[in-house]
C-alpha cells in the first residue's frame, strides 16, 4: 500500500502542472456545486421561514363590489360581510371548516401619560396568531375569555410599546384610547409592518365602537382540502352559497375576494421544486465538467506513460497491477482535490452564513427575508464528493483498460 | 533451455510482412550466444519472442520445457519476471525513479517488501560499481552507467536467461567493451544463459556462438572461442 502511494506520489510530482490543472477542475466542480446548493438553500430557507408559523390551511374572505347584475340588482353594489356570514360559514361548511374568525378595525388614538399615537385597533379572534405571521414576545394573546367577557385587553406591537413605555415592562399597564382604558396583556412582533395595529378582542371592539354586525373579513381554517382540485371546488361552492345568501351571482369575480393560503402555498411549493431542480441540474453539469477534466487528463496520462508501462510489463508487471496503478492515481487526485473543494465550499457557505446569514430586504410596508442559512447539508457535500471520486475512477478505468491491452512490445516501442 | 521448432511470424500492418520463416534453434543452459543479422532480418523479432514480449503465429517455443504459446498476459508477466532478464539498447530505465528504485522494480512485482528489495538493489549496484550513484536519477548518469543499472535490474531476480537487444547500440566503443566484459563475466562466473542481439560483428565476436540470421531464416551458426584473434578488435577497442 505504501509502495503504491510512493508510486503515485512520484508520478504526481513529475507532472505537477498537469496534476494541478486536473485537481483544479475537480476542486472547482465540487466548490461551485456546494456554493450553488448553499445559495439555493438560502433562498429556499427564506421561503420556508416566511411561512413557518402560519397555518397553511386558511382562507380569508374580503367583501367587494358586484360586477354582474343579479335578480334586478345593478352591478357595482357594495357587498358587506356580517357576523352571521361567519356563523353561516361555520355551520354550512362544517365538513371542511375547523374554526372561523373575523376582523373589524377602528382607527383611534392611544395615549399613555404624555405620549399619544394614532393607531388602528383591530378586533380579532383568539385564533388570529395561527392565521397570521405574528409572534408573541411577551405576555399572551387575546383568549376565549377575553372574547366572552368582552374584556378591555390590548396586545401592542413591539414598536408601539417602546414608544409608550420606553423599555419598561408594559404588561399590566393601562393605556388610554379615547377615554377607554385597556390593559396591556401582550407584546407581539411581525414581519416589520410599517403601521402595526393593536389587537383587542373582537367582541370588545364590536361593542365599544358600535360596529353592529359588520365585519371587515372572515377568516377560517379548513380541513380535508388536500389538493388543488378540492380547493377549487370548495371555493366555488362557497361562493355559490354566499351568493345565494347575499344576492350576488356565483360567477361574479369581484363580489367577494377569496384569498386561499393553501393554493398560494401549492404554487410556492412548485416554484420551490423548480428552483431545486434547476440548482441540481446546474450542479450536476458543473460536476460533469470536473469529471470530463479528470477523464481527459487520465487519457493523456495513459498515452504518455505507455512506454513506461511497456517497461513495467517487460519487468513482470501483471495487467492488474498496471490497472490498479492508473486507477489509484485517478482516485487519489480526485479525492484529494475533491476534498479540498468540499472543505472550501463548506467554508465559504459557512462564512456567508456568518456574514449575512439572514438577509432581509425592506420593501416599505413590510420587510422580507430573501436569504437565510445558505449552507449545505454535510451529507450532500460528502455524497457529491463521493460521486466525483467514483466518476473519476470510471474516468481512469477506460484508458487504463486500453493501456493494459497494448502488447508489451508495442508499448516499449511507443515514445 | 530454449527449444524453437519451426517458428513463423508475420506482421499484418497493411501489407503482410513475413518476418520469421521457420526458425529451428536450440540453446543450452549456460550458453553465451549472439544473434547477428542486418536490420530487417528478424533478429529483434526473434529476441522478442524469446522474451515473451511478442507472440508467434505457428511453431513451438519451449522455455525450460514449458510451452510458451498463447499465454495470458498475467502468466507471461510471471515468466518474464522469474526467468528472464532484459537489457535494452535504450536502457529503458524509468525516468522518475532513481537507480536503486529502478533496479528494485522487478522485485516489487514479486511482492517483496521495500526494505528488502532496496537492500538487494544496493548490493547489485555495488557489484556493478555504482554504489555511489544509487540515489541518482537516470538523467544524471552516463550511458555506460545507465546500461550497468539496467544490467543490475536484469540480474536482481536471478533469472536463468539474459536477453540483450543491442546492448551497446547507444554506447561508445570503450563503454561497449566494458558492458560486454560484464556480460562475459556473468557467463563465466555465474553460468548464466546470455543471448545478445547485435549487428556489430565486434560485439558478436565476444560471444561463444554466433547465429547468423538473414531474411527470417537461420543462415548458419558458428562456434567462436577465439575472441582475441579477430580482426575487428584492435588495442582493446571494438571497431
Amino acid at each position: 500500500m505504501l509502495d503504491l502511494f510512493q508510486e503515485i506520489y512520484a508520478t504526481i510530482i513529475r507532472n505537477k502542472l498537469r496534476t494541478i490543472l486536473t485537481g483544479f477542475a475537480v476542486t472547482w466542480g465540487i466548490f461551485m456545486l456546494i456554493v450553488l446548493l448553499g445559495a439555493g438553500n438560502g433562498l429556499l430557507h427564506a421561503f420556508e421561514g416566511q411561512n413557518q408559523n402560519i397555518k397553511m390551511n386558511s382562507i380569508k374572505i374580503f367583501p367587494g363590489f358586484t360586477s354582474i347584475p343579479f335578480h334586478g340588482w345593478q352591478q357595482g353594489r357594495k357587498i358587506t360581510l356580517k357576523e352571521q356570514d361567519r356563523l353561516f360559514t361555520q355551520q354550512t361548511f362544517h365538513e371542511n371548516v375547523i374554526s372561523t374568525g373575523a376582523n373589524i378595525s377602528h382607527t383611534s388614538t392611544l395615549s399613555f401619560k404624555k405620549e399619544i399615537q394614532s393607531i388602528e385597533l383591530q378586533g380579532v379572534f383568539p385564533n388570529y396568531t395561527e392565521l397570521e405571521n405574528i409572534q408573541m414576545k411577551k405576555g399572551r394573546f387575546i383568549n376565549q375569555r377575553d372574547m366572552e367577557e368582552k374584556r378591555k385587553t390590548i396586545v401592542l406591537h413591539e414598536k408601539t410599546a417602546n414608544i409608550f413605555f420606553n423599555g419598561k415592562n408594559p404588561i399590566g399597564q393601562y393605556i388610554n384610547s379615547q377615554g377607554v382604558a385597556y390593559k396591556v396583556i401582550g407584546i407581539y412582533t411581525d414581519l416589520n409592518m410599517f403601521t402595526p395595529p393593536a389587537f383587542i378582542p373582537f367582541t370588545t371592539l364590536q361593542l365599544i365602537y358600535q360596529k353592529g354586525d359588520t365585519i371587515d373579513n372572515i377568516i377560517f381554517t379548513t380541513k380535508g382540502l388536500t389538493n388543488e382540485a378540492k380547493n377549487e371546488q370548495f371555493q366555488h361552492d362557497y361562493k355559490a352559497a354566499l351568493g345565494e345568501l347575499k344576492q350576488f351571482a356565483s360567477d361574479d369575480g369581484s363580489a367577494i375576494w377569496i384569498w386561499n393560503r393553501f393554493t398560494q402555498y401549492l404554487q410556492q411549493q412548485s416554484a420551490k421544486q423548480i428552483l431545486r431542480i434547476a440548482i441540481w441540474v446546474i450542479g450536476i453539469f458543473t460536476l460533469l465538467s470536473g469529471i470530463v477534466g479528470v477523464s481527459n487528463i487520465m487519457l493523456i496520462t495513459v498515452r504518455e506513460r505507455t512506454h513506461e508501462f511497456g517497461i513495467r510489463k517487460a519487468l513482470g508487471a501483471k495487467p492488474s497491477s498496471i490497472l490498479w496503478l492508473i486507477i489509484s492515481e485517478s482516485i487519489t487526485i480526485t479525492s484529494f482535490f475533491g476534498y479540498i473543494g468540499m472543505v472550501a465550499g463548506i467554508g465559504v457557505t459557512e462564512y456567508i452564513n456568518q456574514l449575512m446569514g439572514k438577509q432581509t430586504v425592506d420593501i416599505g410596508i413590510t420587510s422580507m427575508t430573501v436569504f437565510e442559512n445558505p449552507t449545505v447539508d454535510i451529507s450532500i457535500a460528502i455524497q457529491a464528493t463521493l460521486t466525483l471520486i467514483i466518476a473519476g475512477t470510471l474516468a481512469g478505468l477506460f484508458p487504463a483498460l486500453k493501456a493494459i491491452k497494448i502488447k508489451p512490445i508495442e508499448a516499449l516501442r511507443a515514445n | 533451455m530454449i527449444q524453437l521448432n519451426n517458428i513463423h511470424k508475420t506482421y499484418n500492418n497493411g501489407t503482410p510482412l513475413h518476418v520469421l520463416k521457420g526458425i529451428n534453434l536450440t540453446i543450452q543452459k549456460g550458453e553465451f550466444v549472439s544473434i547477428m543479422g542486418a536490420s530487417g532480418s528478424g533478429k529483434s523479432t526473434l529476441l522478442n519472442i524469446l522474451g515473451i514480449l511478442d507472440s508467434y503465429d505457428s511453431g513451438e517455443y519451449l522455455l525450460n520445457n514449458v510451452l510458451i504459446k498463447n499465454l495470458s498476459e498475467t502468466k507471461a508477466a510471471y515468466y518474464r519476471n522469474r526467468m528472464i532478464g532484459f537489457i535494452f539498447q535504450s536502457f529503458n530505465l524509468i525516468p522518475f525513479k532513481n537507480a536503486m528504485e529502478n533496479v528494485a522494480l522487478p522485485l516489487f512485482y514479486q511482492g517483496m517488501n521495500r526494505k528488502k528489495r532496496n537492500a538487494l538493489a544496493l548490493e547489485y549496484l555495488d557489484k556493478l560499481g555504482l554504489k555511489e550513484w544509487a540515489h541518482h536519477m537516470p538523467n544524471e548518469l552516463s550511458g555506460g552507467q545507465k546500461q550497468r543499472v539496467a544490467i543490475a535490474r536484469a540480474l536482481i531476480t536471478k533469472p536463468q536467461m539474459i536477453l540483450a537487444d543491442e546492448p551497446t547500440g547507444a554506447l561508445d566503443s570503450k563503454t561497449s567493451i566494458e558492458v560486454m566484459q560484464i556480460l562475459k563475466e556473468l557467463h563465466d562466473n555465474e553460468q548464466l544463459t546470455i543471448i545478445v542481439v547485435t549487428h556489430e560483428s565486434g560485439i558478436a565476436n565476444q560471444t561463444n556462438k554466433i547465429i547468423h540470421i538473414k531474411d527470417g531464416i537461420i543462415e548458419y551458426i558458428e562456434n567462436n572461442f577465439n575472441h582475441t584473434a579477430y580482426h575487428f578488435e584492435k588495442d582493446g577497442y571494438i571497431k
